[in-house]
């Protein structure tokens, strides 16, 4: 039972990292990103291939694909996200649908329908373990899984909150007029968002080939775990996004104990259970905003819409 | 068409759109008449545009005009199509199956209206994907359905092939002429207006007393229903029944597909968007993977630089309204302009 609960725990980073890029392109540009998992599945290709074809360790292959994954997200932002969402709110749900089945879609005309995995580059990492006390074994991916999860948390944290590019970002998302006033380049902060969204991404489709397979369809079932860990984690801080991801974790391991089949139905009962004590108990928005506090921007806001 | 003073003509009806609705009626009774002169081949496909007009005009009265847009509709398609296994199984005349089964999957809606309206945007469109994946899990655990190996609509069988192919295809015929009339007689009622009003500016109808939830659960009910029927026909087609084909999230993207193609929020918008992709598929549905990207990329192309579709843009060119469910005014002197815009 413990064996589980840790497992669960641990597998909640990988769903923090995954996570974490979805919830942030929401909070700046509030644009849910339905490519998210196809991008994380192109990342994992990307690895992939560089390990299977040119012996390049997936350690040393993140130097190659985490700077193309974001220029991707800043193309993406430019020359897709920022068109569509002048359409209004409905169009980006659309055109990032359509992007990820051109992704998918082109992955499966490229590599086929076999499942792929990055375990056979990574030596003896992908089953490693350590012994703790009482017999449990955890593995040392799924450490090195959590260990980067909170890194990239709080280095996003650190970014968003000390850092001047990072203050941009964040009074663009609160207002991108006022933002302009103050010598803001939105567009830019926006692009620059997204970018940062698609590095972690790459990381996420790190973890997710070396812990696990992957095959040209996998993207949508992440981008589900993504949104899940997301909207459970909800409430406003990047780190509801690790408790998020937990919560989905520990759901699917026990479900797993309970039931064959249980543990997508676990975490997707959850998520829904969550879902429904946020709406109808809390009445507070669905996926929290990463990163801003309720004070600030908001404050000066109301106050001046409060001035006659 | 009412004359107000000022020379200013309010109209629904014109000379045009009587001419289409005539057209309509002939189409549809030569489209009844139809099987009596052509091979199987051909009813079978027609059948299929019959289950894909469905398809558009129902995720269009969701997106188009309630402003939902739902990548999740492949869960009423797959439970429209299991209850009617599950009836059938129970010794319902496999035919009437197909309908019960769509009631009782609207009626499944209702409640889950309740809960799925009070998300927004993409968390509503990720939200229905979320219940259809859990919807795909919890059917497979029915032992009738063993898993992903899926079983099949058994009780079809007593029927004689050539009887059966037309039964079916007059039963989508009728299903997809009623759901499109409902449909259309729904968006020219009064809460047609409404529904038209939520469309183009939701803050606004709401400000003008518009009862924005109740329009939009109306219809989330009526797309489920229609998407269900659209399923339970699938599965009379195919007579088998496996989860994964029929809870596929594919669904969901050729009703994308043609509703942005034909013009979203446009009635006849849909209408042609299936058209068309009928004609794609015909032609190009052999080419496998290059197919499914060519459509992924046209939708997004159009999401970028036609937003308005296909139809979208012939209106704006030509000024047509065939099937008009809205009005328009008339000024006096060379400006017109028009009452959706």
């Amino acid at each position: 039972m413990i064996d589980t609960l840790i497992q669960g725990i641990l597998l909640g980073g990988y769903y923090a990292v995954i996570a974490c890029g979805l919830s942030f392109m929401f909070s700046v540009m509030r644009i849910i990103n339905l490519a998210h998992g196809s991008l994380a599945v192109a990342a994992a290709y990307g690895l992939w291939l560089l390990a299977s074809r040119f012996g390049i360790s997936p350690f040393a292959g993140l130097l190659i694909v985490l700077p193309a994954m974001a220029a991707i997200g800043w193309l993406l932002q430019r020359y897709l996200l920022e068109r569509s969402a002048r359409g209004g709110a409905l169009l980006p749900i659309l055109t990032t649908f359509g992007l990820a089945i051109v992704i998918d879609n082109l992955m499966f005309e490229q590599f086929g329908a076999d499942t792929r995995s990055l375990a056979p580059f990574i030596g003896s990492l992908s089953y490693d373990s350590w012994e703790l006390p009482g017999g449990i074994y955890v593995g040392k991916l799924a450490v090195m899984t959590m260990a980067t999860a909170i890194a990239l948390l709080g280095g996003l944290q650190l970014f968003l909150s000390r850092f001047a590019l990072g203050r941009a970002i964040r009074a663009t998302a609160e207002d991108p007029d006022t933002a302009g006033l103050v010598g803001i380049d939105a567009r830019k902060a926006n692009a620059l968002a997204a970018a940062i969204a698609m590095v972690t991404v790459g990381i996420a489709g790190a973890f997710l080939a070396m812990r696990a397979t992957f095959d040209p369809y996998s993207g949508g079932p992440q981008l589900l775990f993504a949104f899940e860990a997301a909207v459970i984690g909800g409430a406003g801080s990047l780190w509801g996004t690790l408790i998020g991801g937990i919560v989905l974790g520990l759901a699917q391991s026990l479900g797993a104990k309970v039931h064959p089949q249980g543990f997508l139905i676990g975490g997707h009962v959850v998520f829904l259970a969550v879902l429904f004590a946020r709406l109808f108990l809390v009445g507070t928005p669905i996926i929290g905003r990463i990163g801003f506090t309720k004070t600030g921007f908001a404050k000066i806001r109301a106050a001046i819409r409060s001035t006659p | 068409m009412t004359a107000i003073p000022n020379g200013i003509i309010i109209e629904r009806w014109t000379r045009s759109s009587q001419l289409a609705l005539g057209s309509v009626a002939v189409a549809l009774a030569l489209f009844a008449i139809a099987p009596l002169t052509l091979g199987a081949g051909a009813i079978d496909r027609l059948t299929a545009l019959f289950i894909y007009v469905i398809l558009a005009a129902m995720w269009n009265a969701l997106a188009g005009f309630g402003g939902l847009v739902s990548v999740g509709q492949q869960v009423f398609f797959g439970l429209g199509a299991y209850f009617t296994i599950r009836l059938a199984d129970a010794g319902l005349n496999p035919f009437l199956s197909l309908f019960a089964a769509a009631l009782i999957t609207g009626a499944i809606s209702l409640p889950l209206s309740f809960f799925m309206l009070r998300l927004k945007g993409g968390e509503f469109a990720i939200g229905m994907w979320v219940i259809s994946a859990l919807t795909h899990m919890l059917v497979n655990l029915d032992r009738l359905i063993q898993g992903e190996t899926g079983t099949s609509l058994i009780s079809l069988n007593v029927y004689e092939s050539g009887t059966r192919r037309v039964v079916i295809y007059w039963l989508a015929l009728a299903s997809m002429a009623a759901l499109l009339g409902i449909l259309f007689a729904l968006l020219r009622s009064r809460a047609g207006a409404a529904i038209q009003a939520i469309r183009d500016n939701e803050d606004a109808a709401t400000s003008l007393g518009v009862r924005v939830i109740a329009t939009k659960r109306l219809l989330f009910v009526l797309a489920a229903f229609g998407i269900a029927v659209a399923g339970a026909l699938w599965l009379a087609t195919s007579t088998t029944f496996q989860p994964k084909t029929y809870f596929s999230v594919q669904w969901t993207a050729y009703m994308i597909f043609m509703v942005l193609v034909g013009g979203i929020g446009k009635f006849e918008g849909a209408i042609l968007g299936a058209v068309l992709f009928f004609v794609i598929e015909t032609f190009f549905g052999a080419m496998g993977v290059w197919y499914l990207i060519g459509l992924g990329a046209t939708a997004v192309l159009f999401s970028l630089f036609l937003p308005h579709g296909l139809w979208g843009e012939i209106e704006r060119r030509f000024d047509v309204r065939l099937l008009p469910v809205g009005y328009r005014l008339k000024l006096p002197g060379p400006t017109k302009i028009q009452w959706n815009q």
